[in-house]
């Protein structure tokens, strides 16, 4: 069967091994042009390396939208103590499902890109931290790297080079705050996987308390199509802020749904029209989440004219993250929604910061006894003013995420929680 | 203090400090005045800056930071009372109410948790929450402490005690999000550790509790009184917390010289003997026959009298190394003047010393008496087994004076003293070795008394009376200060101060030193003097 996610607009860079079974093997990798980046890369040394990837704009591919290039050059230049790089492969964010794919896919690409990104920050030891339920994907990645320590790409004196790199494969424990990256570290080194108070940065004091990078499987898998072809080859896709291909998850009410890697500034109209296929059964657009889950939710007036690139979704009043669209019909109970996926923030907050911890539990309780009808107007004023003590008041932005759909959803379908309960009102439950 | 480079001015609440450069935001304002609100910091622990009640506003940051692990920095202006920082407060507070139970009623900590506190100074009027409360319940967490579930705030506290200090991680956090609770590994208490208690204290409400305080006393009725546990000779400085004249329990006080904020379970429950009764409550006086009640002052002539009579046979004294320096150095100026004799003393010793990993220098010692190294400064020699018992032989035949201070002699029989020209013995208790005694004198305990203890260190502190003694029992240095000035014709000592004053005059160790200048910290004696203890 043909790979059906596929649209002729979109450009293929990232994502194409993707449906082609051969593409994850070493051979087919390396016949298809693959490992010479880390050649190439050697030849250039870290600090060229670093510098290429600034000149690209590649931007965070993990939610942040940080620059990559950027974040390398925080890790000391001199390396005193042993530096680690983390691959981030913990994809947990409710509507996001690329970096699995791109394991699954191409994972020599990833390897590269880590091997590459080691490199440039001067790390001898990389760890690629894997979701607790990306089992498949894992047993994929681990071969694919047995494969590649056996042809000499990874490990002790790299393709003849001198350039010692190890990279272990970690699978998780299935939380989604492993995602967030001191979690990630403090899972890694064997502890409750909670977010770390910063300042101290990753860059100073990371994992094991080492200088550490953390980067998405996203945007380490284009690291090797940057060093080849160069930073300025890069930005012809994209915005001048945004460039770049990114890959779109898209889920929900579209004919079809799928990952589909375009370049960044796409139109997100276009993107439900044209490359999904339009709204399923005619139904139409009541709403999008535009960057998975923990992002504020737009409503089917504010998506016209959106663009698919970090700066238009913020000034639309929503953010990028990691690019996971979720398309909402007109049929769609966006109260539920919302409870849905504060039901979910409330299971998997840590239980560290209490804000978060309680916050998220009862903004769950408040909203299930809304939907249940028992709800009165008062509460959305308690639901509004527990989001305000949700947002900034914790170590990490768990509890802001959970709180942004909230607040977006009551001031943009109020109606809807209104309709719940007077419905609950008129029928004497409240 | 001036600016210099190792110091930061910043502003608090409109007042400018200055501050050493690495200070915290929480350090700063407590200098400034203002007691920031927190749970999870604590001076002698990591700070994982989660409780998120100790949140300020500092001008240019993009959002309120935590106070306890932000550091302190050149011209900051730092806002602990502004509408927003009071906002996230009354926000932080009310998410804990959510699942906090209401019974005060019953809470051993009610009158002093931090959680009332705020409560009632920052807390909504009302709660918002009509969802029903989440419930743990119980659990027994093994040697002294009980676990209320509903009642913890999840500070991590205890955990981050046990792991740092104790270094063993018999507690953690278990589950995630707000089932997250405290609990130990399947059945495997906190039984065998030995500084478990600490984590009571450190609870900032009422999640753990003392099983031993469990509904004994509620905390408005205590009266605290600063001391110094004597049960070895760390000499961890403690409060004793007592209602109706008896200890209702011990918690640490506070000396980072000492014990720093902690003290071990030993200390902690070995309190139950100050409130046995049966103590003597008035001199006993026996000629022959059965012993006589009668007053102090006839019982010191009476003293004085037999020591006349007895006078040339020699002096053969034991004394306590539970009692004060104060007492020891009178009942050695005695024995000087009565003609001079040996004086010996019995401590316990235990095989090994039970360190707390993460508090260097604090432990449970071996010497397992307070004041040890008083008894070695003051010249006096230790005798008998590691058990306390024995080693007594020569004194229990004595034909001439035989003087006990505070020893109990439980491992003595009815014929102690039997031969004895003049056997006067001063304790809190009578026992079969006391039968023979001439004279058996009531003082007091520590507890009862003012005084100064020295630790293994040469740390001389000072304790204070916390209950009062029975009867006619007085301090111990009271009576002999009395019996000695009869007998040098000079002033009686009326207070422990003047008694703790003579004693600096004639033992070089303790020259300079005054009751002011030990204050509740201690100090230490003169190097050179010779200590006992480890």
């Amino acid at each position: 069967m043909a790979y059906p996610y596929v649209s002729d607009r979109e450009v293929r860079l990232l994502s194409r091994s993707f449906g082609d079974p051969k593409g994850r093997r070493l051979d087919t990798y390396v016949e298809r042009g693959g490992y010479q980046a880390l050649t190439e890369a050697f030849g250039m040394g870290p600090d060229a390396v670093i510098d290429e990837v600034k000149a690209s704009g590649l931007r965070g591919r993990g939610g942040a939208g940080f620059p990559a290039g950027v974040k390398w050059s925080f890790m000391p230049k001199e390396p005193t103590r042993p530096h680690y790089l983390l691959c981030n492969a913990d994809e947990s964010e409710p509507g996001t499902f690329k970096d699995r794919e791109l394991i699954r896919w191409d994972p020599h690409q990833l390897i590269e890109g880590v091997l590459i990104a080691a490199y440039a920050v001067r790390a001898k030891q990389a760890y690629i931290y894997c979701r607790g339920e990306f089992f498949e994907t894992t047993q994929v990645l681990a071969k694919a790297l047995e494969d590649a320590y056996a042809g000499g790409y990874v490990g002790k004196d790299i393709l003849g080079s001198g350039v010692d790199i190890d990279i272990t494969v970690h699978l998780g424990g299935g939380a989604y705050i492993c995602g967030e990256e001191t979690a990630l570290m403090n899972s890694l080194e064997g502890r409750r996987g909670q977010p770390r108070v910063k300042p101290p940065f990753p860059a100073a004091v990371g994992a094991f308390g080492m200088p550490t990078t953390v980067n998405n499987v996203e945007t380490l898998s284009a690291v090797p199509h940057i060093v080849v072809n160069g930073g300025a080859w890069y930005r012809q896709w994209g915005t001048e802020k945004s460039t770049g291909t990114k890959l779109f998850c898209v889920s929900g009410h579209v004919n079809k749904p799928g990952n589909y890697e375009l370049p960044l500034g796409f139109p997100l109209m276009d993107l439900i029209e044209d490359v999904c296929g339009g709204m399923k059964n005619g139904k139409a657009l009541k709403a999008v989440i535009p960057g998975g889950s923990s992002v504020p939710i737009l409503t089917a007036a504010e998506c016209k004219g959106v663009n698919l690139d970090y700066e238009s979704v913020q000034a639309a009043g929503s953010m990028l993250g990691c690019a996971s669209v979720i398309i909402m019909d007109e049929d769609t109970h966006i109260v539920k929604q919302v409870r849905r996926m504060v039901d979910f923030y409330a299971h998997e907050s840590c239980g560290q910061c209490t804000p978060c911890r309680e916050g998220t539990a009862w903004l769950a309780k408040v909203l299930r006894r809304i939907e249940d009808g028992m709800g009165a107007e008062e509460d959305l004023d308690t639901l509004l003013g527990m989001s305000r003590q949700m947002t900034g008041t914790t170590i990490c932005v768990l509890s802001d995420s959970a709180a942004a759909p909230v607040v977006s959803s009551i001031q943009k379908f109020k109606d809807e929680y209104l309709a719940l309960i007077r419905r609950g009102e008129r029928a004497g439950v409240a | 203090m001036a600016d210099t480079p190792n110091t930061v001015t910043l502003t608090i609440d409109g007042q400018q400090v200055t501050v050493p450069k690495g200070t915290t935001l929480l350090k700063a304002a407590k200098q400034a005045g203002q007691a920031v609100p927190h749970y999870c910091y604590h001076e002698g622990l990591s700070s994982p800056a989660m409780c998120r009640l100790c949140l300020v506003e500092v001008e240019g940051a993009p959002k309120p930071m935590p106070s306890c692990v932000t550091q302190a920095t050149n011209g900051q202006v730092v806002k602990t009372q502004s509408p927003l920082a009071l906002d996230m407060r009354t926000g932080v507070l009310e998410f804990y109410a959510l699942n906090h139970p209401l019974d005060c009623p019953i809470c051993d900590m009610s009158g002093e948790c931090f959680f009332q506190d705020y409560i009632h100074a920052e807390g909504r009027d009302h709660g918002r929450s009509v969802e029903p409360k989440r419930v743990f319940g119980r659990d027994d967490f093994g040697g002294d402490v009980l676990f209320y579930g509903d009642r913890c705030v999840m500070c991590t506290r205890c955990v981050r005690f046990m792991n740092e200090m104790e270094q063993d991680s018999r507690l953690t956090v278990v589950e995630r999000g707000n089932r997250s609770v405290i609990d130990t590994f399947f059945d495997h208490g906190l039984e065998g550790t030995h500084w478990h208690g600490n984590i009571v204290d450190l609870c900032p409400v009422g999640a753990l509790v003392s099983k031993d305080f469990l509904y004994k006393a509620r905390a408005w009725d205590l009266a605290h009184t600063p001391s110094i546990c004597p049960s070895c000779s760390q000499g961890c400085n403690i409060e004793l917390h007592t209602r109706d004249n008896l200890v209702q329990r011990v918690k640490p006080r506070q000396n980072l010289e000492v014990n720093g904020w902690w003290m071990c379970d030993h200390g902690r429950l070995s309190y139950e003997w100050i409130n046995h009764g049966h103590r003597l409550e008035a001199p006993l006086v026996r000629d022959g026959g059965a012993a006589r009640a009668t007053g102090w002052k006839d019982a010191l002539v009476a003293l004085l009298d037999r020591a006349g009579a007895a006078a040339g046979k020699g002096i053969r004294a034991v004394a306590s190394p539970f009692a004060s320096n104060e007492d020891l150095a009178a009942f050695a100026a005695l024995v000087k003047e009565l003609g001079g004799g040996s004086i010996v003393y019995r401590s316990a010793r235990a095989d090994a010393e039970v360190p707390l990993k993460g508090y260097p220098g604090l432990a449970r010692r071996k010497d397992l008496s307070p004041n040890a190294s008083g008894a070695e400064l003051l010249g006096m020699t230790r005798v008998g087994g590691d058990d306390a018992r024995g080693g007594l032989e020569s004194v229990a035949k004595h034909d001439g004076i035989v003087l006990v201070l505070g020893d109990a002699l439980l491992d003595q029989t009815a014929d102690f003293g039997r031969n004895a020209a003049l056997y006067a013995y001063f304790g809190a208790r009578g026992g079969a070795a006391t039968e023979a005694a001439h004279l058996v004198l009531p003082i007091t305990t520590f507890a009862e008394q003012e005084g100064t203890f020295i630790n293994f260190q040469g740390r001389v502190q000072r304790f204070w009376p916390a209950l009062s003694g029975p009867g006619a029992a007085r301090p111990a240095w009271f009576a002999l200060g009395a019996l000695v000035a009869q007998l040098t014709s000079t002033d009686v000592i009326r207070s422990a101060a003047d008694a703790f004053a003579r004693m600096a005059q004639q033992v070089p160790a303790f020259a300079g030193l005054t009751y002011d200048d030990l204050g509740t910290r201690g100090a230490v004696v003169s190097e050179t003097a010779p200590l006992s203890g480890d």
